[in-house]
């Protein structure tokens, strides 16, 4: 979840099969199934905070990092997490691409020290690939927690490639590891051994006949390829380069040597790679089952058939609940700061003699937009996030999918869906990223097209702000904290219906299709890294967002002001703009600044909120800022009824998405029509859910 | 014939084929449903929907689209 530093860079797989590297620079893969803490493994040696999370699927794009150990330099390769490395997934694809075609001095197949077995399916994947391989056992803390002990030296001695135990989130074995890679890379001369898994003779004769035409044909992963050849399609063969079978050549040796039953032979293979994990997991694991089971009771509770949506709503309101409590001090706090100052400002503007239109762009214009949107915006997205990173590391959020799948397969779209979704909770072009999860295209266009309804943290602060403004104005304190997060779990729950029934219109329509198939994994629950969460949490997201806000917000905030104050005739430009659209946008149970506001915020939506009370100040008369009662007389005295407030909020969670979302969907979807739908269907659905309201509101009052 | 998704909460079968389609199948072989693989089930979820089950030591969730096409002993 979350737009980072990280997850805009859409870095294509493509640059990475030619890594620019220093001379001396040895470069490492990093491979593994999802969720074994992989990414861990990368950031601790690399130092790259690159965000993790405990589902799969999570490093959508692979990323890169250096390091150094005893004066060499590494450049570490953290490939898309996989399960195998012959699925038709994108992610596995890339994968298996980069270990067959890539240039790299060794791999590291990263391996979840509680479920072995079948990791192990991959690691025999990668050493038919790689020449050498290092197996690192991660997650040993988990494993020792749940009495699983491995045989170490037993696993390396059968196994012929060095294996560390790892737990990379204290550090345990890191060094060992830095050090394995040193020793594999530069002292190793020769490969480490011709593959892990010896297959039935049948299989090993084949390979052994085809082998010698490949050695004829200067194909230099003889064994893989023979093996590809037996039991995959020649697509796999598609990627052109030197030294490798290209997919003609691999038609023609499949017809030379009547390798027609692939599908036949991939299901042997894999059976036999299983049969192995299997049994090495008899030989060097032991197991405690009792403690095993501890997950499975508490999924009992969290994902039984009664309670699992219950507690999810809940859930979800008490987070909402925990930001808007925690929220209202620090945001008092910071607007008194900043406000403050401002008034400091502009007494020593005056005190310069510095002519007032400067001054009124400067820090009327500019300033007080930024003040608002680091003070509304600030207190929120620091709680709300280390809370939702704090529900992902912990396993959760895959439970959500679980919870809802019967819903998405009921729109025919993925179950997976719920996850992009959890994404776009915290930046929808985060969110459009990651519906690379998602195999089918058909689906994961649904997915796209469709993220923009989860409402992203640049805008659920406006519904708090509002919803706190115009609804919580009970007698009561406590039921004053209760009603902005019921509104807020009420706008999700809102995003989550437009989700399913646009999911389910597009597959009658525009993306007709049935739902495909579906496998989720539900990962062992975790204790979470409660350092590493404030550390992503409130530097990876909640400043690098709140900058991105900050950058549009201070010349948003400067052209608001100008046109606020630069007269056509008798009234403002802004006032002109706000006329031309208030008709229209009062069909919607909006005014014409809203609209404008939110055609401003397009590059961010953070800036909607202060951009209209901007707009609205500039026209009235109201300087004093006296928190939660101030923005609710702004509101009123500019005409504001429950109507517009309940409206503003529905806008601001089904509307366009921002243009950072727009680029990405451009970028994932490379195509400018499905760009063009995604601007227009939430756009539709925000206008047709306006007016509908505003039609019923105006039959009763 | 008995498939995976007849297969009561609680029980351990074995697999006796895997007749997915192909990318379900290459998913499911990804996963460790091949012949003669252990699978446990574990519980099923609202609506009776998803299925979870122990494969491979790993808690994975099916449908019944997905399940039927496993055959199981």
């Amino acid at each position: 979840m979350g737009l980072t530093a990280q997850s805009s860079k859409l870095s294509s797989m493509t640059d990475v099969f030619h890594i620019e590297k220093k001379d001396n620079q040895y470069i490492v893969a990093l491979a593994g199934n999802p969720n074994t803490g992989k990414s861990t493994v990368f950031n601790y040696l690399t130092g790259l905070k690159q965000h993790t999370g405990n589902w799969p699927g999570k490093t959508v794009v692979s990323a890169r990092g250096e390091y150094s150990c005893n004066d060499k330099d590494y450049v570490m390769i953290d490939l898309p997490g996989s399960y195998s490395l012959f699925t038709s997934s994108k992610d596995e694809e890339v994968s298996r691409d980069f270990l067959s075609h890539g240039s790299y001095d060794a791999a590291v197949v990263v391996a979840d020290a509680t479920c072995l077995e079948r990791n192990l399916n991959l690691v025999f994947q990668v050493s038919e690939l790689a020449e050498k391989v290092i197996l690192c056992i991660n997650l040993i803390d988990e494993a020792n927690k749940k009495n699983i002990v491995i045989d170490r030296k037993g696993l390396e001695k059968e196994l012929h490639i060095p294996v560390v135990l790892t737990s990379a989130r204290d550090g345990t074995g890191m060094d060992e590891l830095k050090r394995t890679i040193e020793k594999e890379i530069v002292s190793r001369t020769k490969k480490q051994h011709e593959s892990l898994v010896k297959y039935d003779d049948e299989i090993e004769e084949k390979v052994r006949e085809i082998t010698i035409s490949l050695h004829k044909m200067n194909v230099s992963n003889t064994r893989w390829t023979a093996l590809r050849l037996l039991d995959s399609s020649p697509e796999i063969f598609s990627l052109e380069k030197k030294g490798h079978l290209s997919k003609l050549q691999a038609e023609q040796l499949k017809s030379l040597f009547k390798l027609q039953d692939d599908k036949i032979t991939r299901e042997k293979i894999s059976e036999e790679n299983y049969n192995y994990a299997n049994e090495l997991k008899q030989k060097y694991v032991a197991e405690d089952t009792k403690k095993i089971n501890k997950d499975k009771k508490i999924d009992d509770i969290i994902t039984s058939r009664y309670f699992g949506m219950p507690i999810m709503l809940v859930m979800l309101g008490l987070i909402f609940w925990i930001t808007i409590q925690g929220a209202n001090i620090p945001s008092k706090i910071l607007s008194d700061v900043l406000f403050g100052f401002q008034k400091k400002l502009t007494e020593w503007f005056i005190s310069q003699g510095i002519p007032n239109y400067i001054r009124g762009i400067f820090i009327d214009g500019a300033y007080r937009t930024l003040a608002w949107v680091v003070s509304v915006m600030l207190p929120p997205m620091a709680i709300f996030f280390p809370l939702f990173t704090l529900l992902e590391d912990l396993g959760y959020l895959p439970r959500v999918a679980f919870n809802l799948d019967h819903y998405f397969k009921k729109s025919c779209a993925h179950g997976k869906q719920s996850l992009c979704m959890c994404m776009g909770l915290g930046c929808n072009a985060a969110g459009v990223v990651g519906c690379r999860i998602i195999d089918s295209p058909r689906e994961r266009l649904i997915a796209v097209l469709t993220n923009n309804f989860m409402p992203c943290n640049g805008r659920f602060p406006t519904l708090i702000a509002i919803s706190s403004a115009f609804f919580a104005v009970t007698a009561s304190s406590f039921l004053n904290g209760l009603i902005p997060a019921l509104f807020v779990t009420l706008m999700v729950l809102v995003g989550i219906w437009m989700t399913l029934m646009t999911s389910y219109i597009l597959s009658k329509t525009l993306l007709k299709g049935v739902p495909s198939t579906f496998t989720l994994e539900l990962p062992p629950y975790r204790v979470p890294q409660f350092g590493r969460i404030l550390y992503t949490s409130v530097i990876d997201r909640t400043v690098f967002v709140l900058s991105r806000a900050a950058v549009i917000a201070v010349p948003a905030g400067a052209a608001t002001w100008i046109l606020a104050n630069v007269y056509a005739g008798e009234t403002s430009l802004l006032v002109h703009a706000a006329n031309f659209l208030n008709q229209f946008a009062e069909v919607f149970g909006l005014d014409g600044i809203i609209l404008m506001a939110f055609i401003v915020g397009i590059p961010a939506n953070e800036i909607v909120l202060p951009v209209m009370l901007m707009a609205y100040l500039s026209t009235g008369t109201l300087t004093e800022y006296e928190s939660v009662g101030f923005l609710r007389n702004i509101l009123i005295q500019n005409g504001w009824t429950p109507l517009t407030a309940l409206n503003v909020m529905l806008f601001s969670l089904l509307h366009w998405p921002c243009s950072t979302t727009l680029w990405t969907i451009k970028k994932e979807t490379g195509s400018f029509r499905w760009t063009a739908a995604s601007l227009l269907i939430p756009t539709a659905a925000a206008f047709a859910v306006c007016f509908v309201t505003a039609s019923i509101y105006r039959l009763f009052f | 014939m008995k498939v995976l998704t007849d297969a009561n909460v609680g029980e351990t079968v074995k697999v006796k084929n895997n007749d997915a389609e192909e990318s379900l199948k290459e998913r499911l072989l990804a996963l460790g449903v091949t012949n003669g693989a252990h699978i446990e089930v574990l519980r099923k979820g609202p609506k009776n929907n998803l299925t979870v089950y122990r494969i491979r030591g790993a808690m994975i969730a099916l449908r019944k689209e997905e399940s039927r096409y496993i055959e199981i002993v």
